[in-house]
């Protein structure tokens, strides 16, 4: 069981530090932002399961050859207070650390997803009370709103696609549909999920750079499969126009709110025209199959040490 | 009947269009005398101006009978409050919700320079 642990804890390392970095800085997730995600979703998770793992494995390891025996014999130590020979205070430190951080993540994640829930419900009233059904789109409101404006509450149970008149006035009808198609596959493929996961890990470990790099790689991958589900049914000319244009118009300002906490220009519309201009080339399949295959190894390897018997 | 939801639309716009606090009876009133809406019960409008009440959207001067309720702000102000939550600097809007354009970092400029560098 040292041995898994170590392993473990060498794993937990790479997944914390080397690995994100260099995904972070690589330039083909947006030739396959798809592959990009799965492989992002499981350094996170094998991470997590890696980092819990090896604080487990170790303080477990005098009381049993394997995870299901150590912990039958640490519960029966817990009810008679005895240690067995080889049990020393780090091994019990080491299982406090491994119960602590799962519990923080649990809660980080429970807790995240409660302010979010309340900041959309506050926000759902707020755009029921102001806005009008937008007409011949289901679950599409329109706000009476000079700024050019799109975007999707998504919701557990419903979910609604916003735009403002703003919006309506500057776009074609054709590149209006490019934007509600885009906001749509959001809501559809459930992209606020995976969002509001890695937003968890970003609070619970704010110290790792990785638990950063991996929420902002997210949102913008997210981003570019929106477009890519959007192409599916719009012209990739109608979609990019949408977006220099909503861009060009919000960076006009908004005299609602104060330029200063007013963010507009941001460089991932520039990596969307950039796709959608035919100036990135989509990954080829047999690197994305490799990717995916190297993502089902990042999660087997921690399970089978876990699962193991005595290393 | 209406929704509730799209009853409170109207409540809150009748509340943001008069000049003075309204009753449930005059907010009644103005309700049925609008086009295409059937007749509201007073107890209807009533459970509307709770509801409202207790989401933070109206409050009701407690000294006169009957109770007159008026909008806590403005409609701009709640207009406001809603632009901030998809344009403002918020750190948890990617949370929240998913904005057509905008809302990324420096560090994406650069990822930029080397994705088209690198075709």
């Amino acid at each position: 069981m040292i041995g898994a642990a170590a392993l473990l804890g060498l794993l937990a390392v790479a997944l914390a530090w080397p690995v994100p970095v260099f995904l972070a800085s690589a330039s083909w997730p947006s030739r396959s932002p798809a592959t990009a995600l799965v492989l992002w979703q499981a350094i996170a998770l094998a991470g997590a399961l890696s980092m819990i793992g090896a604080l487990l494995m170790f303080g477990l390891a005098p009381f049993g050859d394997n995870l299901v025996h150590g912990l039958q014999a640490f519960l029966g130590s817990l009810g008679d207070g005895t240690l067995p020979p080889g049990a020393h205070f780090i091994q019990l430190f080491a299982l406090s650390a491994a119960l602590l951080l799962g519990l923080h993540l649990a809660l980080n994640l429970a807790a995240t997803v409660y302010t979010a829930e309340r900041s959309r419900r506050r926000h759902r009233e707020l755009v029921a009370l102001l806005s009008s059904p937008y007409p011949e789109q289901p679950r599409t409101r329109l706000l009476d709103y000079d700024a050019p404006v799109a975007y999707c509450l998504p919701g557990t149970v419903r979910s609604m696609t916003v735009l403002s008149a703003g919006l309506i006035q500057l776009l074609t009808p054709e590149q209006l549909r490019a934007v509600i198609e885009h906001e749509r596959a959001h809501a559809t493929q459930r992209h606020d999920l995976v969002l509001i996961a890695f937003r968890a890990w970003r609070a619970a470990l704010p110290w790792f750079p990785v638990a950063n790099l991996a929420g902002e790689a997210v949102a913008t991958l997210v981003e570019l499969l929106a477009d890519d589900r959007a192409r599916r049914v719009v012209s990739d000319r109608d979609l990019a126009d949408a977006i220099r244009l909503v861009r060009d118009g919000l960076s006009a300002g908004d005299a609602t709110i104060g330029a200063s906490e007013f963010e507009a220009e941001g460089p991932a519309s520039a990596v969307r025209i950039a796709r959608l201009d035919g100036r990135v080339r989509p990954l080829e399949p047999w690197v994305s199959a490799l990717v995916v295959a190297f993502a089902s190894a990042l999660l087997a390897v921690p399970t089978t040490l876990l699962l193991l018997p005595a290393l | 009947m209406l929704p509730l939801g799209d009853l409170e639309k109207k409540v809150m716009e009748a509340l943001w269009d008069s000049p003075d606090a309204l009753t449930a009876i005059d907010l009644r009133d103005r309700l049925s005398g609008q086009k295409g809406s059937r007749e509201l019960a007073q107890t209807t409008v009533l459970t509307v101006l709770s509801r409202l009440e207790d989401k933070g959207y109206v409050t009701r001067a407690r000294d006169s009978r009957p109770h007159r309720y008026r909008p806590v702000t403005t409609r701009a102000n709640f207009m406001a409050e809603l632009m901030h939550d998809v344009l403002g600097a918020a750190r948890d809007r990617e949370a929240v919700l998913a904005r057509f354009v905008g809302g990324v970092s420096e560090d994406d400029a650069a990822a930029l320079r080397r994705i088209l560098a690198g075709r």
